[in-house]
């Protein structure tokens, strides 16, 4: 199996190598970036805990080969923050209304909520449920995860990110 | 305050989760996120037969691949296996549990060999490359019909049969069942479902020559070390596990599996780190949960009174049962009466093997005794004329009538059965509910409301889990550390422990770390499930915190000159009381301890450390709690759409209600599931039918109501701070609250569902009957 080159941009830092075709982005950025926030909970695309942003569309890094993010930008959990590690608006309604627990499912729902409130600022609530009703978690029953995309939404209009 | 006791500043609060700054940012420590140097990494090839005698395997083809360093089989490994048995049923008649198949598979998804190779990739691809012969064998599929069939699952358990327990004998109840007023049976069936914890289960392995280091995703870091030193027959300081972030175990991860045998038994035979993470479909396979049965008699005067009650309960225990399930098995029987005020019961549990993934633990392992109390208790209410609410409210036990012996011989204590129905039904707004329901039914709508309560032990004195250490050390710059055996898996024990350190001191909460799930470092403890975290830790720092606590007024009191029974601790202080200005900080106090000896009393020793065990106080703290739910069903698709859902619990003082609140959430989300969407199931060859998030249905953000509490804190328990387990709960509630619901709903069609799920065929099914006229259940 031969190898091809990529050239991918991770979290604003441009990387360059040569993965098997078959690697997927996920894979590639737990072994290779060593960007173990994205994490592999059902690695067929239903459960979410992957997600990761690919030139800003949020996707499911377990069904995205490597080779597909040539030329690409893409962010990941750790690449959200502010620049001297502050937690994102989103990150911190998520502490503050406890919308984790084993904190597993937690960097996809950040991940998919980021794009979320990007795309519709002002949702409504049921937006919101089907919004992220492509994560799954087990640990919280959705009640804090779902106060904190509510409250991030209440608050991201006035803050600058 | 005493001198050796803390007062509550963030107990009772809802402070911040102190793990959330790592899990946020992606800087979580997974079991899938360690890189060792050199590493390797496993694959097993299963078997796809329910039941197949195991001919040759032949490995070669899978050597060839470049990449792949070794293939284990049942030869391999299972001769090292010195001693296998957990902990907390060691020398019970166990069945077997070979880390290989061994001749025989015994479930699709038996491991038969085991692939180590240089990444997954190859791995998956050499496993592909075994060829192992089978020859098909008439497999025990249904476990209701096993006692029936000549095939054994296993020789050595004749009619499959791996346990019973029984109460009195059932013809004591006989008089009362024959002259009582109304009789009910109702045999009511629940659908295998499973834990799914969002992380897998998985493992890495390193043997040094001398000592194996175990990095696991588990809930009891000692008792996995325990196990592995048995299993391999080495001293238990040989082996360290290293346990830090855990994505969800739900009972799953309690104990070693059989894939977790085979990695530390190939530790030594392969130079190298091995890591084994399961896939999804693996996860999904490798074990079952719930699936069982039971025939409920229960017995009632014409007012609805209990007289009496029974229950014989058949459990699907699998293959390879992990661990002995007839222990919290039979908890069924014993939980089986609930919190109602009645003397007369018995039970009779039956444990049955089957060509299927072997029984695990899961959140509330016995909870099939509320689901077949409560159900039942409704459909008893519907035959009587008497509204189930009403009907409870006649039967629960009221907190001044505890202690009680329950008709199977459980001493229930410090509970609110009645008190906590009665705050969930007033929450609701009964009443109206049943106007807008009656509004609904005029209109054509079918809307419906389900209760179900229990009562549940929590932070079991059994010996295995009666005591919890803690070592606490005020560092020299005199912040605290706090070291305890953990397995936390999403149950926030990090905080918990900081904020009943802080407490416990008299210090700031940002004062206190935790180091938690390395065994290396902390002191022995038996993990986190059976609802006993909470209590179990907070005795643990509550007796060595005492320890400091003392040592410290010592120090004070002598360098104050004051006496030690007239220093108060608190703001990271010891103050002569009265003279807040007479103090010295934590800082100071530790600098003497450390570093200016010849100042220390002379009784006291140098330092700012201790370690101590509580030892459980009761046989159980008891918990109770009432589910209420609300749903419309739509009787054409037979989809059910919850309305409302409610919990009121006691689950004591709480420590963190965010936690409290989490925990019973995501507890009761998984028994919506149970009741509505999950379903493990087989075909008639055993072969598994879901084992993707495409066939087995979790809930979603879309299919969740808000969840409302109700937090009844006025019966504390026995034990430090009258702390009580409150992670199993909300599993155990749903499932019943929510088929009573529907239940209700259906009730004018002439529908009650006897049978999990209550999903949208099955409801339709039952409808159709009910049309037809035909016998329905």
């Amino acid at each position: 199996m031969d190898d091809h080159q990529i050239e991918v941009e991770v979290n604003g830092v441009a990387r360059r190598d040569s993965v098997p075709a078959r690697l997927t982005l996920a894979d590639f950025l737990r072994t290779r970036c060593g960007l173990t926030g994205t994490h592999l909970g059902c690695e067929h695309g239903v459960c979410g805990a992957c997600t990761v942003m690919l030139d800003g569309d949020a996707v499911r890094a377990c069904l995205v080969y490597a080779v597909q993010a040539d030329g690409a930008q893409v962010t990941t959990v750790e690449g959200l923050g502010g620049p001297d590690g502050e937690l994102s608006t989103v990150q911190q309604a998520f502490r503050d209304h406890h919308g984790l627990q084993c904190g597993f499912c937690t960097p996809g729902f950040v991940v998919t909520t980021e794009a979320l409130l990007r795309d519709n600022p002002d949702p409504t609530d049921d937006e919101i449920r089907v919004g992220l009703s492509g994560n799954v978690c087990r640990c919280t029953g959705y009640q804090g995860i779902l106060a904190a995309v509510r409250a991030a939404a209440d608050q991201l209009p006035e803050v600058t990110r | 305050m005493s001198l050796t006791e803390g007062s509550a500043r963030y107990a009772g609060s809802r402070v911040a989760r102190v793990e959330d700054a790592r899990l946020l940012t992606g800087h979580g420590t997974y079991v899938d996120d360690i890189q060792r140097p050199g590493m390797l990494h496993a694959c097993f090839v299963r078997s796809p037969f329910a039941r197949a005698r195991i001919e040759q395997i032949d490995a070669s083809a899978a050597l060839a691949l470049p990449g792949v360093h070794a293939v284990f089989t049942a030869q391999d490994l299972n001769p090292g296996v010195h001693e296998l048995s957990f902990t907390a049923w060691r020398g019970v008649p166990d069945s077997q549990r070979p880390p290989l198949a061994e001749g025989e598979a015994r479930f699709v998804g038996d491991p038969v060999a085991m692939v180590i190779a240089v990444d997954r990739y190859v791995a998956e691809d050499a496993a592909e490359l075994v060829d192992v012969e089978y020859e098909a064998l008439p497999a025990v599929v249904d476990y209701a019909t096993a006692h029936e069939t000549d095939a054994l699952v296993w020789d050595e358990w004749a009619g499959n049969l791996l346990g019973r327990t029984n109460g009195r004998p059932v013809d004591d109840l006989a008089p009362i069942f024959e002259s009582a007023h109304l009789v009910v049976d109702e045999t009511i069936h629940q659908q295998a479902y499973v834990a799914v914890p969002m992380e897998t289960r998985g493992s890495i392995v390193e043997w040094d020559g001398s000592e194996l280091t175990i990095w696991a995703s588990t809930q009891t870091p000692h008792d996995f070390r325990m196990f592995a030193a048995r299993l391999l027959g080495i001293p238990e300081h040989s082996v360290r596990v290293i346990a830090r972030d855990t994505g969800g175990a739900f009972g799953q991860k309690v104990n070693p599996h059989r894939e977790d045998m085979c990695l530390y038994l190939a530790a030594r035979k392969v130079p190298a780190p091995i890591k084994f993470v399961e896939d999804r479909r693996e996860n999904l396979m490798a074990s079952q949960s719930r699936h069982e049965h039971g025939r409920v008699r229960m017995a009632f005067d014409a007012d609805g009174t209990i007289l009496a009650a029974s229950i014989d309960s058949v459990q699907d225990v699998g293959a390879y049962p992990i661990p002995w399930p007839v222990g919290s098995g039979s908890a069924v029987g014993a939980l089986f009466p609930g919190g109602y005020r009645f003397s007369d019961a018995t039970f009779d549990c039956r444990f049955m093997l089957s060509n299927t993934p072997g029984r695990t633990a899961y959140r509330g392992p016995w909870q099939f005794e509320t689901v077949a109390r409560e159900v039942t208790l409704d459909i008893a209410a519907r035959r009587l004329g008497v509204d189930p609410v009403e009907l409870r409210r006649r039967n629960l036990l009221r907190r001044d009538e505890l202690p009680f012996v329950n008709g199977n011989g459980m001493p229930l204590t410090d509970m609110t059965p009645l008190e906590t129905f009665e705050m969930a039904v007033d929450m609701l707004g009964y009443d109206a509910f049943r106007r807008e329901q009656a509004e609904a039914r005029a209109a054509g709508r079918y809307l419906g409301v389900g209760t179900a309560s229990y009562v549940e032990p929590t932070a079991s004195a059994m010996p295995f889990y009666g005591s919890e250490g803690a070592t606490i050390r005020i560092e020299p710059s005199g912040v605290v550390n706090v070291y305890l055996a953990g397995g936390s898996a999403g149950n926030s024990l990090e905080t918990t422990a900081v904020q009943l350190t802080a407490d416990a001191l008299g210090v700031d909460i940002s004062m206190v770390h935790t180091i938690q799930g390395d065994t290396a470092l902390t002191p022995f403890g038996a993990g986190t499930g059976g609802s006993r975290s909470g209590p179990m830790v907070a005795g643990a720092i509550r007796e060595t915190a005492a320890v400091l606590r003392e040592r410290i007024a010592a120090i004070a009191a002598h360098t104050l000159e004051a006496a030690a029974e007239d220093i108060v601790l608190e703001d990271g202080k010891a103050m002569v009381k009265g003279s807040p200005a007479n103090a010295l900080t934590y800082a100071q106090i530790a600098d003497i301890a450390y570093f200016k000896a010849g100042k220390l009393p002379p009784d006291i020793p140098a330092g700012l450390e201790a370690s101590a065990r509580f030892r459980a106080e009761a046989p159980n703290v008891w918990a109770n709690a009432t589910h209420v739910c609300t749903c419309e069903v739509d009787v054409e698709t037979g989809h059910v759409r919850l309305l409302r859902y409610i919990v009121a619990e006691d689950c004591g003082p709480m420590i963190n209600p965010n936690v409290v609140e989490g925990q019973i959430a995501g507890g009761t989300v998984q028994g919506i599931g149970g009741a509505l969407l999950e379903h493990f199931s087989w075909d008639e060859d055993g072969n598994p039918t879901a084992t993707t998030f495409v066939d087995y249905l979790l809930p979603t953000s879309t299919e969740v109501p808000t969840i409302e509490y109700g937090h009844m804190e006025g019966s504390p328990g026995p034990g430090p701070g009258g702390y009580k387990g409150v992670g199993e709960g909300g599993a155990i509630g749903a499932p019943p609250a929510v088929v009573n619901a529907v239940n209700d709903a259906l009730a004018p069609l002439g529908v009650t569902v006897t049978r999990l799920p209550a999903d949208p065929a099955h409801i339709v099914s039952l409808l159709q009957q009910a049309d037809a006229g035909e016998d329905r259940s």
